[in-house]
């Protein structure tokens, strides 16, 4: 199938406004009569679920959490950006535009990016009305602060918790809507399987993870937004119950995969500390504005920080690179705290972990100044650790964070299934190969609250005359069949290892070999690791208890199945592309001074991955990437 | 460290359960209490034992999913600290330490440490919200608003609705939890229209879902993991009483 983007015609500013003027709508009469699933409760499904319900399609929401409240866009702290120009400053949803594109290393749409910019706008306007608490200033106006080393203050935040509140949010407009009835909301249900039919897709496969129910739902559409895949690493910033498996059963029923290598590596996270860790946490990067990075100069250092002298010490970024210095953008600081690790001049029991040190910013600022500023941080770290960063260096250490890849989607948010929606951290589109800080939350609730609601009525036009979505159907039951063997296969597996030993071992293949730095030799060992966990998992992995229950062994095992599938085809994909590009760095591919080498002239397109079969590779498909507008360039820090 | 640890155990909503006691050697002081709990799970999986349910998600404070009892207090000992977020260094090496679920009417357990929290989903769905549908909003910066009472709404809008307000009361009272719900949105202009109607709504709801009524002993501020001021039950129950006065309803 030939990829097609539709994109629609005309000038780029006037793209996204022709668009609106000329889609196809449903009338309200019209509405009432199609059913819509949303998956997911996060910025993007939440969002979706209450503006769609709000226009009078029938809603029904799925989430696995206990409260829709609790998906995992509720951790993302520093904020949220938008082209308000409140500050005077020259920003413009041009600027906005540029700054992603750029800063995703010219590898998304110009076309998606563009309206992202346009939608930010009016989200804030939207949050503001639904009562979320941003940074005000005494004059009652907004406030905003600038972010991930832009030139403008475009970024509106809620204290460092700036996620919880924009969920907070939607969660309310979501609940509101369940309250009128327009919406049904499914907690603690987790989507198994995508159900097509007539080459449409016409429900989905839910377990009900407290009884073990399994439960069939139809809907003219069906919208993913299921966040991103970081756990593949088995160690991220992401929530632990944060998985692939919707987005990879709609690959595995045809939907093409976008980019799956492009990964985000965020590098203020706590750096792991022992065997039993369960996850990572994020350090807010605006500490790196005071902070400064080092190691000791000598491999092996053995004493405390304090005692080691200034001039042994190696303030590697600083010296790397003097115009941006501990600024550099989060690729660029990651790889290089990996490098000086990989050297064997890291910290800690470890030594995996550099320092991130506050002492010149305490001897120049004051311990008050630098308490004001990041005091709630520093308490944190204590909180975890048991060190006060105010007497020693704190430690950090790079951690996956965000997924770029994901459901490849056209302009409508469409997967290459017909009525399959992927919107959010869970499709590939707006971010390229490197997400900028405070554009996340930007682009989940511009799907959710300003495109989707557009763009689904182009294809639900075409649904007015379908009637009720019969889920006796076959396509209904076989779907079914294949995700009740699946479960009974894995409780009734006579195996020795829990999941949690294979996903451990999965994580630390992906890491090593899939990380931060890539070669083919390191990604051709990692093919075959993979391969090796993957028959040792169906063979050996145990899953006590029943399906008929609450089991939450069962729900990790069916996500970590998937998880080593999705890993062979991140492996794929980044043996594929023979370059280095935003989070995707090929060690063959690099500039003599160390940095991303992109190859352009060969790699300007979107990989697009349709499953061939579980025993086969994935067939890759290219959508070209046109600039028609911004001009590509290398980036440079130095 | 070397721990006994006493957990409840309840194979379902309709079981009785009851405590099991388990030996965990090898704790690192490092560890999370939940990764603690990692680490007996798979003991427990190793030995052909079924692991303990609990409830837990992102595992960084915030998300408020993780809801254990620690040796009789929500959350454990540590102030405004979620259980995801205490650590073993601060217990000793030979403790035991009892685990138990939350413990109340609206939160019936549905296995082990995991109970049904909807009842607060369900308290939000009936007013905790301000109607405004999408596309709706004025600009932004049209709406002006004090600092200080910005702020006062923010504290209030932190909560993480994990309910340990309720696990900690005699009463199992609510009124924390709807108490900062009222007052975020009776702070903001936004939520001027439905000040009165979202009061008596949540407050009827609250009182549908079995929850009891403050006893004045602070405890829910005490074991609020994010700290949430008792004076928004003050603001609640004047809120309530002035919505009771003047709405005629």
């Amino acid at each position: 199938m030939a990829l097609d983007a539709k994109i629609p015609a005309g000038p780029l500013e006037s793209k996204w406004t022709n668009y609106r003027s000329t889609v196809k709508l449903v009338s309200p009469a019209n509405k009432r009569k199609l059913d819509v699933i949303v998956v997911g409760t996060g910025l993007a499904g939440a969002s979706a679920a209450a503006s769609l319900a709000e226009l009078g399609y029938n809603v029904k929401v799925f989430c696995y959490q206990d409260s829709a409240r609790r998906a995992h866009s509720i951790a993302a702290q520093g904020g949220i950006n938008a082209a308000k120009n409140y500050r005077n400053d020259g920003d413009s949803i041009y600027r906005l535009f540029y700054d992603t594109i750029k800063g995703g290393d010219y590898r998304a749409r110009e076309a998606n990016v563009y309206r992202l910019a346009e939608a930010s706008v009016s989200i804030i306007d939207q949050c503001v009305a639904q009562g979320v608490p941003f940074a005000r200033e005494y004059g009652g106006l907004l406030d905003n602060r600038s972010f991930g080393g832009v030139q403008v203050s475009r970024t509106f935040y809620a204290r460092g918790q700036t996620g919880q509140q924009l969920l907070i949010g939607a969660y309310q407009a979501l609940e509101r809507q369940v309250g009128l009835k327009n919406a049904t909301l499914y907690t603690r249900h987790e989507m198994l399987e995508v159900v097509i039919k007539d080459g449409k897709s016409a429900g989905i496969i839910v377990r009900d993870l407290v009884t073990g129910e399994i439960q069939r739902h139809g809907a003219h559409a069906v919208v993913l937004a299921t966040g991103g895949y970081g756990n593949v690493f088995f160690l991220s910033t992401n929530a632990m119950g944060c998985n692939t498996t919707a987005i990879w059963r709609a690959y595995k029923k045809g939907a093409y995969f976008g980019n799956p290598c492009f990964t985000q590596i965020h590098p203020t996270c706590l750096p792991q500390h022992g065997d039993y860790q369960s996850k990572l946490t994020l350090m807010s990067e605006s500490l790196r504005n005071d902070g400064r990075v080092w190691v000791p100069k000598a491999k092996g250092e053995k004493r405390k920080a304090a005692d080691i002298p200034e001039s042994e010490r190696d303030y590697y970024l600083e010296r790397k690179y003097p115009s941006f210095g501990n600024l550099v953008p989060r690729d660029i600081a990651s790889r290089a705290a990996k490098e000086v690790c990989d050297e064997g001049r890291g910290v800690g029991s470890t030594g995996l972990a550099v320092y991130l040190d506050f002492a010149d910013a305490i001897k120049r600022l004051g311990q008050d100044v630098v308490s004001a500023r990041y005091g709630n941080l520093f308490e944190m770290y204590d909180k975890i650790t048991g060190e006060d960063p105010y007497t020693s260096p704190m430690m950090i250490y790079p951690a996956v964070h965000y997924t770029m890849g994901g459901l490849w989607v056209d302009y409508n948010l469409m997967t290459t299934i017909p009525g399959l929606y992927a919107t959010g951290e869970c499709n590939f589109s707006d971010h390229g190969a490197n997400r900028l800080g405070a554009s996340a939350l930007m682009q989940g609730l511009a799907d959710g609250y300003f495109v989707l609601p557009y763009t689904i009525g182009e294809y639900l036009s075409g649904e007015i005359l379908s009637g009720k979505i019969d889920t006796n159907s076959e396509a209904f039951v076989a779907a079914e069949e294949a995700v009740k063997s699946r479960l009974s296969f894995f409780t009734n597996n006579k195996g020795n290892k829990s999941v949690d030993y294979f996903h451990k071992q999965l994580g630390k293949v992906m890491w090593d070999d899939c990380g931060m730095a890539r070669s083919k030799e390191s990604l051709t060992r990692a093919a075959t690791e993979i391969a090796k966990i993957k028959e040792a998992f169906w063979k050996e992995v145990r899953v006590p208890g029943t399906d008929k229950e609450f089991n939450q062994e069962l729900e990790k095992a069916g996500r970590v199945a998937d998880f080593i599938e999705l890993g062979m085809l991140m492996v794929q994909d980044a043996l594929s592309r023979e370059e280095s590009c935003g989070g995707h760095f090929r060690t063959e591919y690099q500039t003599p001074e160390g940095e991303a080498m992109r190859r352009d002239d060969q790699y300007m397109f979107v990989s697009a991955y349709e499953f061939k079969g579980d025993d086969t590779a994935a067939q890759l498909h290219k959508e070209e990437l046109k600039y028609e507008v911004v001009h590509p360039t290398q980036r440079s820090y130095k | 460290m070397q721990l006994t640890l006493k957990v409840w155990r309840q194979k379902n909503r309709d079981d009785k359960g009851g405590f099991e006691t388990y030996q965990l050697g090898n704790v690192d002081h490092h560890a999370s209490f939940l990764e603690m709990f990692d680490v007996l799970n798979d003991q427990l999986i190793n030995e052909g034992k079924e692991p303990v349910a609990f409830d837990h998600d992102c595992r960084e404070g915030i998300c408020g999913a993780c809801s254990m009892v620690i040796n009789g207090r929500p959350h454990g000992p540590l102030k405004a600290t979620t259980t995801c977020q205490l650590h073993m260094r601060h217990f000793k090496d030979g403790d035991t330490i009892t685990v138990e679920p939350w413990r109340a009417k609206g939160f019936p357990v549905l296995r082990d440490l995991v109970t049904d929290r909807t009842a607060f989903d369900r308290i939000i769905e009936a007013g905790g919200f301000v109607s405004v549908n999408t596309g709706q909003a004025p600009d932004a910066n049209s709406i002006l608003i004090e600092k200080e009472k910005s702020d006062l709404a923010f504290e209030a809008a932190a909560c993480i609705g994990c309910g340990a307000c309720v696990a900690a009361c005699k009463n199992s009272s609510a009124m924390l939890f709807v108490g900062a719900k009222v007052s975020h949105l009776a702070l903001l202009p936004q939520g001027e229209p439905e000040r009165s109607l979202r009061v008596l709504k949540m407050v009827a709801q609250m009182e549908a879902e079995s929850f009891g009524s403050c006893t004045n002993t602070l405890a829910c501020e005490a074991e609020c993991p994010k700290g949430i001021s008792v004076t928004n039950i003050a603001r609640l129950n004047r809120e309530y009483l002035w919505a009771g006065l003047t709405s005629g309803k």
